[in-house]
C-alpha cells in the first residue's frame, strides 16, 4: 500500500433523516438532507477542517464517517477498506482504529465513573491491558501524556476544570492509539485561556503519534490555526475545498467569502471595515434551494444558480469552489476580507 | 442632572452570596462609569462576576440573599436604595438587558407578539391595539421578515438569529437609556453574530442609547466597545479605552488573553500560548494579586500584597492592578510583540 493513499476516502456520501408523521402507521412525508452528496479525502497525518454553520452537516458527516450513523448512500472507505456496510466484529475492528472527541466535556464524561475507569474503558471493550496492574499502569501513562497528574487516577469527572476534562476525552481517545482522531467543536465549550492550551495539546499528541486528524469548528480563527486544508460547507454540501493558505488568502466561494468577512477582528485601531453581511438564515434542510444552495442569500446570484447545479472544481486560485461566479480579488476586497497575509 | 455626569457609574460594588461551602466572592469592589450614548465592554472569563455585577445593576441578584454593598449611580440615582416596587419600573423601561440565550430567555407559550406587547403595556398607558401596533413596528426595525404574520408566531418557530432578534426588540420596547447585553451572540453563527452585531450598533446611534456589553470574546469587544473592563476573579484588574487596551495592555492576564487566541492575521504557524493553571475559586481566592499563580512575572512578594486598580502614568482613563512597575510592564509588552521574551 502506498503512503500516497488517503486514509479516508468519502465518495458521495448522503444522509437522509425520515420526517415522519403518524404514531402507530408512520408515513414518511419527507427527508432532512443532512448530508447531501459529500466526496473528500482525508491523507494520512494531515489535519482536514470542517467549518460551517449550525445545521450545515459538518458533526454528521464525522458521525457517518465513524459508523455512529449509517448513511443513506455513497461510500467510506478507511485505510484502504470499505467500511460503509461493515458490521460485527471487522466494524469493532475498525473503530479501534479511529476515535472521537466531543465538544462538551461535561456531558461526553459518565459523572458515576473515575477517571481511571473512563480512560480504561477503551482496553476494557477490546480486551487489552486485562490485568488490573497492567490497565492502571497504561491509564496512568496516558494521563500522563495529556498532562494530567496521574495520581488522580480515582477522582471524578466534577473534581475536573472544564480544560481539564477535555485532557480526560483526549486520553480516553488515544487510549487504542487510533489512526484518525476526529474533534467535534473541541474547544467551543472552553474558557479563552484554556482553549490555546487543548488546541496545543491537541497539536502535540498530533505530532508524537503521527495521527490523522479531522477538526469540526466553526470559529474560522481557530481552524486557520489548526488544518492543513479545509473543507466549508452549507447545507450538507461542500461548497470550497482547499489547502489552509488559499482558502484564507482567496476565498472563492462567496459562502466562504461571508464567513470570513464575519469574524470579528481583535484590532480596534484596523481601518472600518465596510461588511457585507449576510442576509436572513440557513434555509431549512428539509427543503433546501434548488440547484446551488447558496442562491437565496448569495449577492452573486443569477438566474443560473437556481437550474444549474454547480460542481466543485478547481478556480485556478488553489482551491475547489462549486460556483458559478467565483469571486475576484477586488470582490473579496470590497466585502472586507484583508489577506491573510 | 449635569451633562458630564455619567448614565451609570458603579461605585465599589461588592456582591457576596454565603454559601455551605463558603463566602463567594462574586464582585469584589469594583467601579466603573458609562457615558450617555457610550459602549463599555466587560471581557472575563466565566466566574469572574462580569455577569453577577450585571444582574445586580438589574436588581436581580436580590431575590438570592446576596449581600450587596457600594453605589451604582443611574442618572445620579442610587439603584442599590431603591425598593422592588421602584426598580420594577426602572426594569425594562430605562434599563433593558438581552441574554446569552435567547430560546431560555423567551416564553415558549406565548407568542411572540404578546410577549412584545406586555413589555409595552408594563411600563406604558396605552391600548391593547395600540402595544400590538408598537410590537409590529419594533419588529420591523430589528429587520424580522413580515412582523405583522411574525407576531403570531411562537418563539420556537423562530431561528436563534431571529429570537436573538426578537430579544433586541422586547429590550427596545420602551426606548431605554442603558442596555446590557450579556454574551449576546455568544450562542449564534458568525454570520448571524455579524447581523446582531451590526443591529446593535445600528439601534445604539438612532436611539442613543448606552450599551454595556459582556462578553469572553475579544474580536466582539474590540469591534462594538469604546471602552473595556477586563475582569479576573471578580475583580476589574484593567481598564482603559479600546485602542489602548489592545495596543498597550499593561496587565499580564490581558496579555495572556490577547496572546491565547488564534487570529485570521499573521502567521499560522505560531504558537498559541495559553495561559496556563485554570481560573480561580471564588471561595478561596488566592493571596495578594489574586492571578499570581497563574503569573509568569510574579515576584515572592506578590502572593502577599493585593494591587490596587491605579492609573497608569501618562495614559489618561488607563487603569491597571499590577505590582510590577510601569517600565517593567511596558518594556514586557513590547518584548512579547516582538516575540523575544519568553512566556
Amino acid at each position: 500500500m502506498s503512503s500516497a493513499q488517503p486514509l479516508v476516502e468519502v465518495r458521495g456520501l448522503v444522509k437522509h433523516f425520515p420526517i415522519t408523521r403518524g404514531i402507530v402507521i408512520q408515513r414518511k412525508v419527507g427527508a432532512v438532507k443532512a448530508v447531501d452528496g459529500v466526496s473528500l479525502e482525508v491523507m494520512r497525518g494531515e489535519t482536514l477542517g470542517i467549518v460551517g454553520e449550525t445545521g450545515c452537516g459538518k458533526s454528521t458527516t464525522a458521525r457517518l464517517i465513524m459508523r455512529l450513523l449509517d448513511s443513506t448512500d455513497g461510500q467510506i472507505h478507511f485505510d484502504g477498506q470499505d467500511i460503509t456496510r461493515l458490521k460485527g466484529a471487522p466494524l469493532k475492528a475498525v473503530r479501534r482504529e479511529m476515535q472521537m472527541i466531543f465538544q462538551d466535556p461535561y456531558s461526553s464524561l459518565n459523572p458515576r465513573k473515575t477517571v481511571g475507569s473512563i480512560v480504561g474503558e477503551p482496553f476494557a471493550i477490546h480486551g487489552l491491558e486485562q490485568g488490573k496492574v497492567e490497565r492502571r499502569r497504561a491509564v496512568q501513562e496516558l494521563m500522563e501524556t495529556v498532562g494530567l497528574n496521574p495520581e488522580h487516577y480515582n477522582r471524578y469527572p466534577h473534581e475536573f476544570s472544564g480544560g481539564q476534562r477535555q485532557r480526560i476525552g483526549v486520553a480516553r481517545a488515544l487510549a487504542l492509539k487510533p489512526k484518525l482522531l476526529i474533534a467535534d467543536e473541541p474547544v467551543s465549550a472552553l474558557d479563552v485561556s484554556i482553549q490555546a492550551q487543548v488546541l496545543n495539546l491537541l497539536r502535540d499528541m498530533q505530532r508524537r503519534f503521527g495521527l490523522t486528524l479531522i477538526f469540526i469548528a466553526h470559529d474560522l480563527s481557530v481552524v486557520r490555526h489548526m488544518c492543513d486544508r479545509v473543507a466549508v460547507m452549507y447545507l450538507g454540501q461542500i461548497v470550497e475545498l482547499g489547502p489552509n493558505e488559499a482558502l484564507y488568502d482567496f476565498p472563492r466561494h462567496p459562502y466562504s467569502g461571508a464567513l470570513l468577512s464575519a469574524v470579528p477582528v481583535a484590532d480596534p485601531s484596523a481601518p472600518a471595515r465596510e461588511r457585507r453581511l449576510l442576509s436572513g438564515d440557513v434555509p431549512s434542510p428539509a427543503n433546501p434551494p434548488s440547484a446551488c444552495r447558496f442562491h437565496t442569500r448569495c449577492p452573486k446570484a443569477q438566474e443560473r444558480c437556481s437550474q444549474v447545479d454547480p460542481v466543485l472544481e478547481d478556480k485556478g486560485s488553489g482551491t475547489l469552489a462549486a460556483c458559478h461566479y467565483p469571486l475576484s480579488r477586488e470582490e473579496l476586497e470590497a466585502m472586507g476580507v484583508r489577506s491573510a497575509r | 442632572m449635569s451633562t458630564d455626569e455619567p448614565l451609570l457609574r458603579v461605585e465599589d460594588l461588592r456582591v457576596e452570596f454565603p454559601t455551605d461551602d463558603g463566602v463567594v466572592h462574586a464582585v469584589d469592589g469594583i467601579s466603573y462609569e458609562v457615558a450617555q450614548g457610550g459602549t463599555l465592554g466587560i471581557v472575563g472569563e466565566s466566574g469572574s462576576g462580569k455577569t453577577v455585577s450585571s444582574l445586580t445593576t438589574m436588581g436581580l441578584t436580590r431575590a438570592q440573599g446576596a449581600r450587596i454593598s457600594g453605589r451604582i449611580l443611574f442618572e445620579g440615582r442610587d439603584l442599590l436604595e431603591c425598593s422592588e416596587h421602584e426598580m420594577r419600573a426602572i426594569r425594562g423601561n430605562d434599563i433593558a438587558m438581552i441574554f446569552q440565550d435567547p430560546l431560555s430567555s423567551l416564553h415558549p407559550f406565548f407568542r411572540i407578539g404578546s410577549q412584545l406587547t406586555e413589555a409595552v403595556l408594563t411600563h406604558r398607558s396605552v391600548s391593547r391595539a395600540q402595544a400590538q401596533a408598537r410590537a409590529i413596528e419594533l419588529l420591523e426595525l430589528v429587520g424580522i421578515p413580515d412582523p405583522p404574520r411574525a407576531v403570531h408566531e411562537y418563539p420556537h418557530e423562530f431561528s436563534g438569529g431571529m429570537r436573538q432578534r426578537a430579544m433586541i426588540a422586547m429590550a427596545l420596547a420602551n426606548d431605554p437609556k442603558l442596555l446590557i447585553a450579556d454574551e449576546p451572540t455568544t450562542a449564534l453563527d458568525v454570520t448571524v453574530q455579524a447581523q446582531i452585531l451590526a443591529l446593535l450598533e445600528r439601534m445604539q446611534r438612532e436611539l442613543q442609547m448606552a450599551i454595556v456589553i459582556i462578553t469572553h470574546d475579544l474580536g466582539v469587544v474590540a469591534e462594538i466597545a469604546d471602552d473595556i473592563a477586563v475582569m479576573y476573579a471578580g475583580r476589574i484588574v484593567e481598564t482603559a479605552s479600546a485602542r489602548t487596551l489592545f495596543a498597550q495592555p499593561q496587565h499580564p492576564y490581558a496579555w495572556g488573553l490577547l496572546r491565547s487566541i488564534p487570529t485570521l492575521s499573521g502567521p499560522r504557524e505560531a504558537e498559541l500560548v495559553p495561559i496556563p493553571g485554570t481560573p480561580p475559586s471564588l471561595i478561596n481566592r488566592p493571596s495578594g494579586c489574586h492571578f499570581h499563580p497563574r503569573c509568569a512575572w510574579s515576584q515572592p512578594d506578590h502572593a502577599r500584597i493585593d494591587p490596587a486598580l491605579e492609573d497608569v502614568p501618562g495614559e489618561p482613563g488607563h487603569r491597571v492592578a499590577c505590582l510590577l512597575s510601569v517600565q517593567e510592564r511596558r518594556r514586557t509588552w513590547s518584548e512579547l510583540k516582538a516575540g523575544q521574551a519568553p512566556p
